[in-house]
């Protein structure tokens, strides 16, 4: 088959298949990076509360995941969330073996290791924020819940977007080795594609050139969305 | 679960740290020699060269190691062209695959980082070595080099952190690499949390140590920025 063939929709084509691999691909990687951003402001929270056990939890969390190579932690979730679950349903008087779906443990593996990066990300921006205004705030009578409505999130989104925008780049990334569980998302329906027609240059080299149209869509939409939240901002640098 | 078996399983994982280690310092010397051949184009002041050296970094940042892995160990071997040529002895070999692919990877970071770290070099300093009368190569030698070799090293540590991590995606081309003996074993006893743990353990142990060794270079480079003695 020739390669308009293969990559096309027609029959036999792999155009449709790689498409919703790729779509597959966005999905578990914006669910990561929201995972990422729940525990990302957790552990900066708890490094910026001041309180010494909590800092030091959220201290040891972010070197632990940076420390790790993401394969071994995808391994880990994927293997270990369905081994607990197991063991969990054993104890609740269920007997056989439970698994994890592995968009689950996938979206999960990928926001365990972003929230490591992302918590310096949130702190980073928490501590832009101009002290005066925090004190203002608080002087004017601001509780706070309306402090951090009004004030802290706002601005720490605003600060935190070129940073997020990168993790948003290394999550796409990462998201690839969820392929080793099975996931039919991008890389996946590349290997799928390239043992069932013997064709793995074209095929790695097609899913390739879909990551890359991928980074640099996202990138460019990361851009915008940073010209926007920063449009009232005089600026030092472009 | 006994001593004994964390013991073996401890001591088979380390046998395989060697292969790892090896993967990762040549991956990332190929990668620093490219790179350095990348930047050359990036700055040298040819407008195609240039173009050049920005798609080769857009490339492979922009894309997942492990499908450039894929392409180099599977991809490539699949078409005739190689197989029947002087590269094929090499290409034929996984781990040349892997350190091939991931020094590719790691010179689209590292040019970027070399990049960065010469942009920090005051113009005011070339000036003023370019009319001390300095030729390229000293001024290279004694200013550029220097100022940039600070600028860039923590940027460069947090790479050689990240390198090392990425050496574990050749387990999936074969290669018996800490990660994937540390599969082999979960696979054959179905213990699943202990093995994966001792393996992050070691993976965890060699990039803090090499955080540690580059911190170290950072403060011995950099005595201007140490506190006053009181």
């Amino acid at each position: 088959m020739d390669i308009f063939g293969i990559f096309g929709f027609g029959e036999g084509g792999w155009g449709l298949a790689l498409l919703a691999g790729a779509l597959m691909t966005l999905l578990v990687s914006a669910c990561g990076l929201l995972i990422g951003a729940v525990i990302g402001s957790l552990v900066a929270w708890a490094r910026l509360s001041g309180h010494r056990l909590a800092g030091a939890a959220g201290e040891a969390y972010a070197a632990l995941f940076r420390g790790l190579p993401e394969l071994l932690v995808v391994y880990f979730v994927y293997f270990g969330s369905s081994t607990l679950l197991t063991t969990v349903a054993g104890l609740v008087g269920y007997d056989g073996f439970v698994g994890v779906p592995s968009f689950v443990a996938g979206a999960l593996a990928v926001g365990v290791i972003s929230g490591s990066y992302q918590a310096e990300v949130f702190r980073a921006a928490f501590l832009a924020i101009a002290k005066g205004e925090l004190e203002a705030a608080v002087s004017v009578g601001m509780d706070r819940w309306l402090l951090f409505r009004r004030i802290i999130a706002p601005q720490v989104l605003r600060f935190a977007l070129p940073g997020l925008g990168n993790l948003w780049q290394v999550a796409l990334k990462d998201s690839s080795l969820i392929s080793v569980t099975g996931l039919t998302e991008l890389m996946r329906v590349s290997q799928v594609g390239a043992a069932s027609t013997h064709q793995p240059f074209a095929f790695y080299l097609g899913g390739l050139v879909l990551y890359l149209a991928m980074t640099l869509v996202t990138t460019r939409l990361f851009d915008l969305a940073e010209a926007r939240a920063t449009r009232g901002m005089r600026r030092i640098a472009g | 679960m006994d001593g004994a078996f964390v013991g073996t399983t401890f001591w088979r994982l380390m046998a395989a740290l060697p292969l790892t280690l090896e993967v990762w310092f040549l991956s990332v010397v190929l990668g620093g020699l490219i790179a350095a051949g990348v930047v050359w184009m990036r700055v040298g002041g040819s407008k195609p060269l240039e173009i050049l050296a920005r798609a080769y970094v857009a490339l492979f940042r922009g894309t997942p190691l492990l499908i450039q892995l894929f392409i180099v160990y599977y991809g490539l071997a699949s078409l005739p062209a190689v197989r029947h040529s002087l590269f094929w002895p090499i290409l034929r070999e996984p781990f040349n695959c892997g350190v091939l692919a991931l020094g590719l990877c790691t010179a689209g970071y590292q040019a970027e980082i070399f990049r960065g770290a010469l942009l920090a070099v005051p113009h005011g300093a070339v000036e003023a070595a370019r009319a001390c009368g300095m030729s390229r190569l000293l001024l290279f030698r004694r200013i550029v080099f220097p100022i940039a070799l600070r600028a860039g090293l923590p940027a460069y540590s947090t790479e050689m952190i990240s390198m090392v991590k990425a050496t574990a995606l050749v387990s999936l081309i074969t290669l018996w690499d800490v990660m994937s003996v540390a599969l082999k074993i979960r696979n054959d006893t179905l213990v699943t949390y202990l093995p994966l743990i001792l393996a992050g353990a070691i993976y965890f142990t060699v990039n803090y140590i090499l955080g540690a060794a580059f911190l170290s270079l950072e403060r011995r480079l950099s005595p201007h920025l140490r506190p006053r003695p009181s």
